[in-house]
């Protein structure tokens, strides 16, 4: 009885070992993605246009990520603009295309073109989410109340209240020149957004 | 009834075991020991990179023709964080090998980025001044091959004698210092 009861001892003192470590190298190799929210595929796209070429863009003023408000009035006459709505904060593929952006600044610059980051998150939740990017340099605003106010009059609220995965590039006029609102589950490249930016300077 | 309550535990812990493993046997990742995918890559056209690799001509190239003894390639992402924050410590590694006349020549450095276009991954490449070749893996397919991989992921392949590649390291997530990461793979590759 005691040897057999070593035995089976030592099996399960062997097996939790064993469980212990799978966690550890798991989590030691990419510690972002273990904050990141994982979802099943969503319908592409669940919202009515709003807003096509050519129209003037809806002004808006909303609190920003740094403590101040921002709003679309203050580039008009100065700067292109490129309006970033992404879902929701701690998602898989928003987790990623904000941070792509933040390194391609000059392409930006290159087409004098200012990027606003929008979510329909608090400004919390978009704190604790922005600061594992680093460092970013284009303001990120938060939609959340009256709750995805601006994301409704660009027509890509859905219907369960995040905000369309969509890109709008409105010039230094104030008229929208650009509209994709992507499949939520894919990030749009950015040669598009590019090809678009290089019209703007014809 | 002390028997009995061993043997539940030791099959419960069995269960937790498989049902824990089971999502990492289903990613199929490339592993130590394995032979290096047939990975076909576009010959770079600037003659730094192709004289890194040892190519010449167009076209397309495998990983297998680049005139080295070890073959480290980087997966990367350009819009993924961890990439970014580990972009230095590759360049650093790069040129630990560069300055190391021993090695230099015998291990070379690639980039792979997943699901990048090639803007895509040259935005990177600006944005850190990577100084080894990078190419883009805009459908994924690279990334398939080599089971999913979470990035950034590192494949540390060691020519065989007939000119073959095989895997003897890989890194999940960025490695913890150049010099160490490049004495690690010194020492496992035999060089």
């Amino acid at each position: 009885m005691p040897k057999r009861k070593k035995i089976y001892g030592a099996f399960v003192i062997g097996v939790i070992w064993l469980l212990s470590l799978g966690p550890v190298a798991h989590g030691l190799a990419d510690t972002l993605k273990e904050n990141v929210y994982e979802v099943e595929q969503l319908k592409p796209i669940d919202s009515v246009p709003k807003l096509k070429v050519g129209d003037k863009a809806p002004g808006f003023t909303l609190p920003a990520v740094a403590g101040k408000k921002i709003s679309l009035s203050q580039y008009v006459g100065k700067k292109n603009v490129v309006i970033s709505f992404v879902p929701a904060a701690w998602t898989p593929v928003c987790s990623e295309q904000w941070p792509g952006y933040n390194i391609a600044k000059t392409i930006f610059d290159q087409y004098d073109a200012q990027l606003i980051g929008i979510t329909v998150d608090n400004i919390p939740t978009l704190f604790a989410w922005t600061k594992q990017m680093g460092k970013l340099w284009f303001p990120v605003l938060s939609d959340f109340w009256p709750h995805g106010a601006v994301a409704d009059k660009y027509g890509v609220l859905r219907s369960d209240g995040v905000s369309e995965r969509a890109l709008f590039v409105i010039d230094k006029k104030g008229i929208v020149r650009y509209i994709d609102i992507h499949d939520i589950n894919k990030r749009p490249p950015l040669d598009d957004l590019v090809n678009e930016l290089k019209k703007l300077k014809k | 009834m002390m028997k009995k309550t061993m043997m539940f535990v030791a099959v419960l812990a069995v269960c937790l075991c498989v049902l824990h493993s089971a999502p990492l046997a289903a990613e199929k990742q490339l592993a130590r020991g394995d032979a290096l995918p047939a990975i076909k890559l576009p010959v770079p056209q600037t003659p730094s990179a192709k004289s890194y690799l040892g190519l010449t001509g167009e076209g397309s190239f495998a990983i297998s023709q680049i005139k080295a003894q070890v073959v480290i390639i980087e997966i990367f992402n350009m819009y993924c964080s961890n990439c970014q924050r580990e972009a230095p410590k590759v360049n650093e590694l790069y040129r630990a090998v560069d300055k190391d006349p021993n090695l230099k020549g015998k291990i070379k450095i690639i980039g792979i980025g997943a699901g990048n276009t090639p803007l895509e991954a040259e935005v990177f490449r600006k944005n850190y001044q990577v100084p080894f070749p990078l190419f883009p893996d805009e459908d994924y397919a690279i990334h398939k091959a080599i089971g999913e991989v979470r990035t950034p992921f590192f494949i540390c392949a060691k020519r065989n004698a007939d000119g073959s590649l095989n895997v003897f390291h890989t890194n999940k997530g960025g490695f913890q210092a150049p010099a160490q990461f490049l004495k690690q793979i010194v020492t496992l590759s035999g060089l």
